[in-house]
């Protein structure tokens, strides 16, 4: 039995060579663990921690009057705060509705089929987020895909607007983090045993009864997992909205682009970030029980 | 299979209302099974359009989408690769990419075995924190980038683009090899300490080679984080250094042409080139 032999060793070294030692062969030495965190606390430091401190100490530069006032003055501000939030969870509600048949199919389905399925999962995923809003402006433009089809077909004899508005938003950011909901919700129900459905069946439960009794229940913490994932990316979104959106619906984030881009004023753009900022991390708080990232992505392979 | 206690036994219903009812709960059952395909079949239409949308879009000879498509053309990608500017921002994208992928990688290697089988007082915390560029939102992360790079000339600049994209790859490379790592029985490295192997020896005979399809779906995780971002580039791009997502943004705002669409579909095979081989690799290693 060596390791318990160096854990009974271990006890009558000084303080100082103990952390040359580990406390087991299990476990790397405490000099060698912080050896191995230390790249990626620099880097951190460097390119993380020190950045968003400076960014929440420019809010405070010129007063707290003349940054946070403001944003509370005016009730343009906390309008667009509650377009964001409202935004967000409409996305997220969407996400839920349409990822969870996917991830269902992707679960359930044979071997080919869910191949099939999981490729389409996964194209998106790995297709830029640029690029999937420059085709959502494509298809959706004055003369689009959408548009002409419309027109084709008889159903509007004129164009309709669709890009610039908020829906268009809130149809492409939803086609953007689908995928963030469909994994974690596949995770849970690719470990849920057939058994319990079959048990469920066996005692007279029709199909319907069976999914909503059993399978829904039992896959709810994937749900939870994925809608946290996909409202707090939402908050945060910069590209769709800057690109899909207009003028009249103004996000939180395209707020700050605004601000950073057209009116050049640092500091009132970094009050409105770190206002961003506490918002995410207060959900991410609130909810990070459900959240597991590491549910969701470690299904990615 | 079972048993319906409550309807009346079988001999007692004439055969043809039998048949009639079976047909009709079965014909019930196949229309369910067909809206449910077909449903699930129009989400997944509505997953994969934007991007297989890319393809027409880089080939039609005019600058707008037409259905059908008048004719076929390859002048826009002719026109992407042969302009200095999209090719500048593609080469910076690629090296700024591969200089993360191996930066993350190693970084984020390391910090997942501390964090595994480490000795660690606040491990938790430091798990959070590693995870934490994941959460906070890009835009935020962007502004406060250029409020520090801004002064050190560090915008627009391959040191600049590195750690930014470095913070932002390192967590998908600790996500993955942390699942790998706690896959891994511990019981095999003591077996080879037990052995008479060292510490190093058994870290890179046993546990490198069993978490190196982790570490390889890590790396491909963190190529594209750096290749595919755009917000944060956005903020830390200057004249002199762009990279293709900050390219591509300003000419979706104000140069829409079919040469986006070239650029895309460019962008989009390195992706899903890059991902299959990835996947490939790691179904090699997991079956042997």
């Amino acid at each position: 039995m060596r390791t318990s032999s160096s854990l009974t060793s271990m006890k009558a070294l000084p303080g100082f060579a103990s952390l040359f030692k580990p406390r087991s062969a299990r476990v790397f030495s405490p000099a060698a663990s912080w050896l191995l965190v230390m790249p990626l606390l620099a880097v951190f430091a460097i390119g993380f921690l020190y950045p968003l401190a400076k960014l929440v100490d420019l809010s405070f530069s010129e007063g707290i009057t003349a940054t946070y006032g403001r944003l509370l003055d005016d009730p343009l501000y906390a309008d667009v705060l509650l377009t964001t939030a409202a935004v967000a969870l409409s996305v997220t509600m969407a996400a839920i509705l349409l990822g969870y048949p996917v991830a269902y199919a992707m679960a359930r389905a044979r071997k080919r089929t869910a191949f099939i399925v999981a490729a389409c999962v996964f194209v998106p995923l790995w297709t830029s987020v640029l690029i999937r809003s420059y085709a959502w402006i494509v298809l959706l433009q004055r003369n689009g895909i959408v548009n002409t089809l419309l027109i084709a077909t008889g159903l509007t004899d004129q164009p309709i607007k669709m890009l610039y508005t908020q829906g268009a938003v809130t149809l492409a950011m939803t086609h953007v983090l689908l995928p963030f909901v469909i994994l974690p919700i596949f995770s849970v129900l690719r470990t849920l045993p057939d058994d319990y459905i079959r048990a469920a069946r066996n005692l007279g439960a029709g199909p319907a009864r069976a999914f909503f009794l059993v399978t829904l229940p039992l896959s709810l913490p994937g749900v939870f997992a994925g809608a946290t994932i996909c409202f707090v990316l939402a908050l945060g979104f910069y590209i769709t909205p800057a690109l899909v959106g207009g003028p009249g619906s103004m996000l939180m984030p395209t707020l700050i682009g605004q601000q950073t881009t057209v009116l050049v004023d640092w500091p009132f753009a970094a009050a409105l970030s770190t206002v961003l900022l506490i918002m995410t991390l207060l959900v991410v708080i609130l909810f990070r029980k459900t959240l597991s990232v590491q549910k969701g992505f470690g299904s990615v392979h | 299979m079972f048993i319906d206690r409550y309807s009346p036994p079988s001999h007692l219903i004439a055969p043809d209302e039998v048949s009639k009812a079976m047909s009709n709960s079965q014909l019930a059952r196949s229309i369910a099974k067909l809206a449910a395909a077909l449903s699930i079949g129009s989400i997944l239409f509505f997953l994969v359009l934007p991007t297989l949308l890319i393809i027409p879009m880089s080939l039609s000879q005019t600058d707008y989408i037409r259905f059908p498509p008048d004719g076929l053309t390859l002048r826009w990608y002719v026109a992407y690769f042969s302009d200095p500017d999209w090719m500048a921002a593609t080469w910076f994208s690629l090296k700024i990419a591969l200089a993360t992928t191996v930066s993350a990688t190693i970084i984020g290697t390391m910090a997942a075995l501390a964090l595994v089988r480490g000795d660690l007082p606040c491990r938790n915390a430091l798990q959070a924190l590693s995870l934490g560029p994941m959460i906070v939102p890009h835009i935020v992360l962007g502004v406060a980038l250029y409020l520090v790079f801004s002064p050190l000339q560090l915008t627009g600049s391959f040191t600049g683009f590195l750690i930014a994209h470095t913070v932002l790859a390192v967590p998908y490379v600790l996500i993955t090899v942390i699942a790998a790592l706690q896959r891994l029985d511990p019981m095999l490295e003591l077996a080879a300490l037990n052995c008479g192997a060292s510490r190093l020896q058994s870290f890179f005979r046993i546990m490198l080679p069993n978490i190196a399809p982790g570490i390889a779906s890590g790396s491909a995780f963190a190529f594209l984080a750096s290749f595919d971002e755009a917000t944060v580039a956005f903020f830390i791009s200057d004249i002199g250094g762009k990279s293709i997502g900050r390219k591509m943004f300003e000419d979706i705002d104000f140069n829409l042409t079919p040469v986006i669409a070239a650029a895309s579909a460019f962008m989009v095979a390195i992706s899903i080139g890059l991902m299959c081989l990835a996947h490939t690799l790691t179904q090699a290693r997991t079956q042997r």
